[in-house]
This record gives structure tokens, sequence and C-alpha cells, in this order.
């Protein structure tokens, strides 16, 4: 299988404009299986880093409320095509997950 | 010379009354489209409400350069190329080897005498392999699916009825969707071609014509995929009627009229919808 993060970028002039779809379950932790009646245990992204060239751009503090498979756009400014562009989340089990792709 | 005469006019009668053909069927529902939203071309009907509302048409686009059915596209390929425990695949169930063979779907198997669903036929595959079937709302059949259409995209549905018994499946889905049910008392036809444009609560109610051809569908309400029998499912609740089982012999039939309605048109599917 593929990575479980998808990312796209479109630079126009010096602004790179990323889009991303994170494969996630994003449970809140205040779900109850319909079936056991048990609460399922929560289970969701905490922070979302890009960086570009190894430098951090941006950091994003997530939490339950990010629907399931997020979807997250942002631009970076500075980017020149042939850049790298990294993408990584962590969630709070300390899964981790990351995706790099070079700017065209 | 009376009894000849009314004989005459009986035949005449008769022969007036006599059922319309399929063909007929589909021109006469193409063309009450085209007369209803004259500005949209018939091939843009595969877009469903978006052909017919500008601003929802916009938005989609967006969605489209990265559509979220993307997710279950990769699942789906990769369980279609995965090898069953015997070491077989799905491409030895499928003609041409399950690829590019979405537009033939649903069509009438003459040996059973049943209308068959390409959702139906990966259960068998998976069945005469010694696997589980899946459930046929969502989940891995959803994404199976959503990748054989993805490789059948562009090519036109071409749905048959080759025999006096297909026809009368084909009668039972027309039946079936002209038909009133739930508390509210709607048909499928209530909405989708005699208030096709006009608005529900906040929504636009999609046009029947090229219904069919985006299936299976990432839908923002489900925030999930889902198969054509789960949207007919959904329809029943929303008129509150007891949903029919996933491919019980009436939604197949219903999805055998549905899609000979659209034959002709091409299979955009997966696709991306409110």
């Amino acid at each position: 299988m593929a990575s479980s993060i998808r990312v796209k970028v479109k630079l126009s002039g010096d602004v790179a404009e990323v889009k991303s779809l994170m494969k996630h379950e994003m449970e809140t932790g205040t779900r109850k299986d319909s079936k056991t009646g048990e609460t399922v245990p929560a289970h969701y992204i905490k922070e979302v880093k890009a960086e570009l060239n190894g430098a951090p751009v941006m950091t994003a503090n997530w939490g339950p409320a990010v629907s399931k498979n997020p979807y997250f756009a942002f631009s970076v400014r500075g980017a020149k095509a042939g850049d790298t562009l990294k993408i990584s989340w962590v969630d709070n089990k300390g899964e981790t997950a990351s995706e790099e792709t070079t700017i065209s | 010379m009376k009894r000849a005469v009314t004989f005459v006019l009986g035949a005449t009668l008769v022969a007036g009354l006599a059922w319309a053909t399929p063909e007929e069927d589909r021109q006469a529902f193409t063309e009450y489209f085209l007369k209803r939203f004259p500005d949209v071309a018939v091939e843009d009907y595969v877009n469903g409400v978006y052909a017919i509302d500008k601003p929802a048409y916009e938005q989609w686009q967006q969605i489209e350069e990265f559509p979220p059915y993307e997710l279950a596209l990769a699942e789906g390929k990769d369980l279609f190329e995965t090898p069953f425990a015997n070491g077989k695949t799905y491409a030895d169930c499928f003609p041409n080897g399950g690829i590019g063979v979405r537009q033939n779907y649903p069509y009438f198997d003459t040996e059973t005498g049943q209308v068959k669903t390409l959702e139906q036929e990966i259960n068998e595959c998976r069945e005469k392999n010694g696997e589980q079937p899946l459930g046929y709302k969502k989940g891995a059949i959803a994404s199976i699916s959503a990748y054989m259409a993805y490789t059948s995209r562009g090519n036109k549905f071409n749905v048959e009825i080759p025999n006096e018994q297909a026809l009368a499946a084909y009668e039972s889905g027309k039946e079936f969707y002209y038909s009133k049910r739930g508390q509210l008392n709607f048909s499928c036809a209530d909405c989708h071609v005699g208030n096709s444009g006009m608005m529900i609560r906040a929504d636009k109610l999609s046009p029947a014509l090229g219904h069919p051809t985006h299936f299976p569908v990432y839908r923002s309400k489900w925030n999930d995929m889902g198969t054509l029998h789960r949207r007919f499912d959904g329809c029943n609740k929303q008129v509150r009627a007891t949903p029919l089982a996933a491919q019980g012999e009436e939604y197949r039939n219903l999805e055998y009229f549905l899609t000979y309605m659209s034959n002709g048109m091409e299979v955009n599917g997966p696709g991306a919808r409110k």
C-alpha cells in the first residue's frame, strides 16, 4: 500500500499551493460501538508538519474535531521548482506517517 | 359487416396501446430532460446535479482536482490485484480481466433468468474462490467496484435486453421507478423526473438521466464511498419507506431499467457528490 498521505502541489509564481489527503480514522473517543456499547478509544492526528527542503514552514495542532480522512490545503511562499516538500503527522497514539514530494 | 368494423377498430386500439419498447422509453426519457433543461447538452447529464447547478458545478470542479475517492481507488486497485487464498484473482472471473467492462453492467443473464450487477459478480467471484462475500453497500466492495469503473471511464453504457424475460425484468424495474412508496408517497420519478431541478430544502434535485453513470460514489454526506444500492436504500428511507435488500431482485431490476435509460452515456465513476 502506498503512503497514507497523498500530496499534490501546484506552483504559481513563488507560491506553492499544497493539497493533501490523509488516511486516518480520526476517532473522537466519544463514539460508542453500536454493537457492544463500548466506547471507541480516541485515535486522532495531533500534529501536522510541513517542511520545505527540510526547513519547517507550517505546524498545525489538530484535535478530535477534524474529520475522518482529512483533506488539508495550504500555500507556501518562496517555493520553486525542484524543492522538496514533506508532510508528516503524529497522532495521539504516537503513530506517524510522512510523504515527500518534489515540486515541479 | 358491423362486426368486422368493430374488429378492425379493436385491433387498431390494441396496437395503439401496446407498450412502448425500451428504446422508445429511453428516447422519450432523454427528450423530456432536453426539453426541461434546454441549456444542458445531453452528454453533460453524467455530471448529475452539477449539470444544472452552476455554482455547485464550480465547487465540484475544485473537489475533482483532488477527488475524495482517491484513497478508495488505491485500496480498490490493491484489493483487485491481490490474489485469493487459492492464487486466483478477480481478473479470472471477468471478461477482459475485469478491466474496462463497467459499461456492460448490469446485464441480463439468460441462463439464470436474472439481472446481474457488477457488485453481485464481485461477490460471486469471491465465493467461487472460497472467500467470504462482502457487504453490498459500502467498504471493500465499493472500492473494488470504484477501481473497475475507473478503468472503464469514457466507455459508453451498453445495456442490452436480449429476450422477453429480460424485458419483463426491465418492465418491473420501470414499474418500481414510477410507483409511489413510503409514508411520503413519492416515486423515484416524482423527485428526479417531475421535480428535477427544483429545490428540496437546500438542495437541488438531480435529473434522472445519467444517474447511474458515476457509481460507486463518494458522498460528502456519508464521508465515505457507497454503491448504487446504498443510494437506493437512502432514497427509499427519505420517502419513509422500508428499504429493500441491496442486490435483491427489486433493486437489481431497478438498476437495469435506470441504467438502460442512460445507455450511450459515458462511464464516469467513481464520482464525488454532496
